[in-house]
């Protein structure tokens, strides 16, 4: 899950309030981070992904863990 | 004092270049923060400390002697500017001259001078040279280092803290050194500049994080900034910073206070490894140069001193905004040579 104290915007600006660290994300990124911050489970996340973009599952749960192995290295989940 | 009677304020610190002194920051607080009327009488040593130029920052300006020529001779100088400017409190901004300003301290108090100041034994308690057996003491991290004298000693010294290590001037100045080489040549280059002796300090990698905070006297924390560098000179100092929210930090100042029931402000310089350790690099007994960046996020610390030297009691800050931005920028002041003739030649303007 990701930090509560994360700050987001909807031009996809995310800020680690706890670091100082600050990222540019893309409007998918964004999305994604947007649904976590509201406490939505992976699984519908990966799913309202599905539903709405042309992809195939197997890319999009790769693009997907990918993603959030990104946002652990980053400090940005909840231990 | 009435509430609305003028407050005279001497500050030193006016140099704002490259690797600035705190003065213009504080100033720019206290003018910021204090609702009543206020004198800012600045302090320099140097003709040429952009703060003695700079429009709305001091209402005038004196030349002290260096820190070198001795308290008594500071205390003279001093009671000669009081005489002119009847000074309510002063607030000095160098690590160097603050010993100066400890000692004579009750004796400005005598005349109606205020400071807010710690003890010589919470001065002493952080220096670099004790600063590790502090840290032991108190079970605060703080990279290992050897005090030296001479280079007798210097490989061994380097061998067992592991290279790279930093070489560090008694009052400011670090240089990080790979080889012995770079160590020997920093050791004399440190020296030659700021005197013996010179500490040897292992070496922590990490982020650069620094607290801006403010101790009662009585072992409570009035106000607790943490920034994070987010823009370093080559001379290390933050030329751009963001203040962040990290419990652990406000933890450690909070230890620090307690422990050595600080009165003023200081800076303590941390460096948070990949592993969240937080190691304590230094503690400077005097605000940041950024310290106006605790004014934007909402715990005015030049301010609050103010109220505190003079006697106002006050409660700790609670909150602070997040997410708070500073970023120094350079500016060309043009003067005219008579203002700089005026305080090369008489001393004050």
């Amino acid at each position: 899950m990701i930090r509560k104290n994360i700050a987001t915007n909807e031009f996809g600006f995310v800020f680690n309030p706890s670091t100082g660290d600050s990222y540019s994300s893309n409007p998918i990124a964004a999305e994604v981070i947007r649904m976590m911050k509201e406490n939505i489970a992976m699984a519908d996340i990966r799913k309202s992904l599905f539903e709405k973009y042309d992809v195939e599952k197997t890319i999009l749960e790769k693009d997907l863990d990918d993603f959030i192995l990104i946002l652990k290295e980053n400090n940005l989940l909840a231990v | 004092m009435s509430e609305q009677s003028t407050l005279v304020i001497a500050v030193t610190g006016l140099n704002a270049i490259d690797s600035p002194g705190p003065g213009v920051a504080v100033i720019r607080a206290i003018r910021d923060g204090l609702k009543r009327p206020v004198r800012i009488i600045g302090l320099s040593y140097e003709s040429l400390e952009p703060g003695i130029y700079m429009d709305g920052i001091c209402d005038k300006v004196y030349q002290v002697p260096y820190p070198a020529a001795g308290s008594d001779v500071l205390f003279n100088r001093l009671v000669y500017i009081h005489e002119k400017e009847k000074l309510d409190l002063v607030i000095p901004n160098f690590d160097a001259e603050l010993f100066s300003f400890i000692k004579i301290a009750p004796r400005l108090k005598q005349l109606g001078i205020n400071s807010f100041l710690p003890s010589f034994e919470m001065f002493d308690a952080r220096d670099k040279l004790n600063l590790y057996a502090f840290g032991q003491k108190h079970g605060l991290l703080v990279p290992k280092d050897r005090i030296i004298y001479n280079t007798d000693d210097l490989m061994q010294i380097c061998e067992d803290l592991s290279y790279p290590v930093v070489v560090k001037g008694k009052f400011y100045d670090a240089v990080v050194a790979s080889t012995l080489e770079q160590a020997h040549k920093a050791f004399y280059k440190l020296s030659a500049k700021w005197g013996l002796p010179i500490i040897i300090q292992q070496h922590i990698s990490g982020t650069e994080v620094n607290i801006a905070a403010l101790g009662d006297g009585e072992g409570s924390a009035i106000s607790i900034i943490p920034m994070r560098k987010m823009y370093i000179t080559d001379k290390g100092k933050a030329w751009a910073g963001i203040t962040i929210e990290d419990e652990s930090l406000l933890d450690l100042a909070r230890k620090f206070i307690s422990a050595t029931k600080w009165r003023g402000g200081f800076e303590v310089e941390i460096m948070m490894t990949a592993e969240n350790e937080l190691y304590i690099m230094e503690i400077n007994p005097r605000f940041p140069a950024w310290i106006y960046l605790s004014a934007g996020a909402g715990q005015n610390q030049p301010a609050t001193l103010v109220k505190m030297a003079i006697g106002e009691k006050v409660e700790p800050f609670k909150d602070y905004d997040i997410g708070k931005l500073f970023i120094r920028y350079s500016w060309d002041l043009i003067t005219d040579v008579s203002s700089f003739q005026q305080i090369s030649a008489f001393g004050e303007m």
